[in-house]
């Protein structure tokens, strides 16, 4: 029983990473703009379809990671370039069409470029399963927890340590008052779209070797790392960090105690739950309102 | 007079079937638009004069359809019933989750209501004993009004438009009493709203259920309509392609939404030609109309075609 848990644990913590991840892309964009990027799950398949191909045409692993994290950057800043800026200042529901739009469009490119098949990466250093007691670890899973563990301590040190990492965060907390002492917003929207496109790639590039990747690998990736980002509190980096490793744990054991085909539906259950509770989520800021 | 778009359009409805009897984008294109349609005037009502968005109204649709598909096929009732039953669930479910779920705002409210249409959907996948799981229910039985049995598309394509134009009349009806009035005040503030002595909280429920009703209405028709239903028809895309309809059209309009959902419906219709690339474009579009007609497709195409028509009236002058 124990090895069991273990097992779940062990799954979950794995799976939460990579839902940290996305859920810190949708932090990153939430603070510099207010804007819920729908399209986030599909800088997840970017990233790693990308990085298929690229192995696929030669390249060897590590360069192919690299190239396609880039281009993944690039399809970010196009997407803030063509999309987003346009629409500035439109209502939320207007931009969620619009990010939804952008990921339609782009799981439209990679079926065109790739396919409706499944795709898988191999691993990056073998399929020989580490075995601590009953249980067993795949080596991925430490290069899962490792790079998140490496990525999410980048992200604080950015935000606390640097300057431009302030000036994001200033962005998150007054916009207008982030303008006035002289700070860019416009180029701080597009560092924040350019780093969570990054995350979202390298999200995407770790996990493929575990779980295959497809056109539509991106959409329920995507919507765990919103529900992340929402149970951490949403624009709360580290709040999406905790969120998804939450909800990773909650849905693997939820499989393997409960049932497996109603997974998604337990994972989504918690965030109802800690919504009622919880209106603004686990470690959301309380707002009150303005009149 | 404050009706009189609805007769205009009411007598379109009435007029195509007669124009052109054997159009497939009548009769066929036609039903499916006049179901939209009452989804997003449902909708509309929640989103529109009440500010609140929902990404799981699919599952409303869902549930009317799978009540009457399931008491139909599997223990035999009788139409109209399984189509109470699938309308008295449906409000009931929405008035249970109304007040936890209305107490959210924007970006947490988008989240909450997307779980539950997921939540509703992996049911549908799940519980095959009930809902046939992936492969869905067939053999659903047809609507027999008092002996009339509604079996073609045209015979459908009257039953279809007449509920949908109920529920346009409903509609604009409900925004111009006390409880319309009071939805408006919701989303205009919802404090002031309270100070003014509205019960927000009563008030979101109300059109909360109400907009349920209409979608599980639809789906009861739907599943009577195609016969078949399976899980495809009431996921998440779905939920989305309802909200695009309302913003589509223009929010806080019911002919906004009509419109909409007519307009979604053929680009999907025409759409379809282009097979692989119909993802790319349809994102596209969704994309480009949202950007540069935010306010929705007949807001910016009225505005537009004013400031054509003022450019070549500038031109008849100066020229």
């Amino acid at each position: 029983m124990f090895d069991q848990l273990f097992q779940f644990l062990v799954t979950g913590i794995t799976v939460g990473s990579i839902y940290a991840l996305v859920g810190l892309g949708f932090a990153l964009i939430y603070n510099a703009s207010d804007v819920v990027n729908f399209a986030q799950g599909e800088f997840v398949m970017l990233g790693a379809m990308t990085a298929i191909a690229l192995l696929a045409a030669g390249l060897p692993l590590p360069l192919a990671a690299i190239a396609a994290t880039l281009i993944t950057i690039l399809v970010g800043l196009l997407l803030e370039r063509f999309a987003i800026e346009p629409a500035l200042g439109a209502s939320v529901v207007t931009t969620i069409i619009i990010t939804i739009g952008a990921a339609i469009f782009l799981r439209g490119v990679a079926m065109l470029l790739w396919g409706k098949d499944f795709h898988s990466l191999p691993a990056f250093s073998g399929d020989v399963p580490i075995r601590i007691g009953e249980a067993t670890l795949l080596p991925q899973s430490l290069w899962v927890l490792g790079v998140t563990v490496a990525l999410v301590a980048l992200v604080r040190f950015f935000f606390s340590r640097t300057l431009v990492g302030k000036a994001l965060l200033a962005c998150s907390f007054n916009r207008t008052a982030a303008q006035l002492v002289g700070i860019n917003v416009r180029m701080m929207l597009r560092l924040a779209y350019g780093l969570s496109a990054g995350l979202g790639a390298l999200a995407g590039i770790l996990v493929a070797p575990i779980t295959f990747s497809s056109y539509e690998a991106g959409v329920m990736l995507g919507l765990k790392g919103f529900s992340a980002a929402i149970v951490g509190g949403i624009g709360n980096p580290m709040g999406a960090v905790a969120g998804g490793l939450l909800l990773g744990v909650l849905e693997s054991l939820g499989a393997g105690l409960i049932s497996s085909g109603y997974k998604d539906a337990i994972a989504f259950l918690f965030v109802l739950m800690v919504l009622f509770f919880e209106p603004t989520g686990l470690f959301g800021h309380k707002i009150a309102e303005r009149v | 007079m404050r009706l009189i778009g609805f007769y205009i359009f009411a007598a379109t409805v009435a007029l195509l079937p007669i124009l052109f009897p054997d159009n497939y984008f009548v009769t066929v294109v036609g039903i499916s638009a006049g179901l939209h349609a009452i989804l997003a005037v449902g909708l509309n009502l929640l989103m529109g004069y009440a500010g609140q968005i929902s990404l799981g109204h699919a599952a409303f649709f869902g549930m009317g359809a799978y009540a009457s598909g399931i008491l139909t096929t599997r223990y035999a009732w009788p139409v109209p019933l399984a189509m109470f039953t699938g309308l008295a669930v449906a409000g009931l479910i929405a008035w249970l989750l109304a007040r936890p779920i209305l107490r959210l705002r924007g970006h947490y409210l988008a989240m909450a209501t997307l779980g539950f249409g997921m939540i509703i959907h992996v049911i549908m996948v799940q519980a095959t004993r009930w809902t046939g799981g992936p492969d869905g229910l067939t053999g659903i039985p047809h609507l027999n009004l008092f002996g009339w049995s509604v079996d073609n598309d045209l015979r459908w394509y009257g039953v279809i438009a007449v509920a949908m134009l109920i529920a346009i009349w409903l509609s604009l009806n409900l925004i111009d009493s006390r409880i319309g009035r009071a939805l408006r005040a919701v989303h205009g503030s919802e404090f002031a709203a309270q100070m003014l002595g509205i019960d927000t909280g009563r008030a979101k429920t109300q059109v909360f259920v109400v907009s349920a009703l209409f979608a599980a209405f639809a789906g009861s028709l739907f599943a009577h309509q195609q016969g078949f239903i399976s899980p495809d028809s009431f996921s998440l895309t779905v939920s989305v392609e309802l909200v695009t309809m309302v913003v589509l059209g223009g929010m806080a309009s019911t002919f906004g939404a009509v419109c909409g959902a007519i307009a979604l419906t053929l680009l999907h219709a025409g759409l379809v030609v282009f097979e692989d690339y119909e993802m790319l474009i349809h994102g596209a579009l969704l994309m480009a109309v949202m950007i540069f007609m935010p306010q929705g497709l007949f807001v910016g195409l009225n505005q537009g075609i004013r400031r054509l028509w003022a450019a070549v009236q500038h031109q008849i002058h100066v020229g």
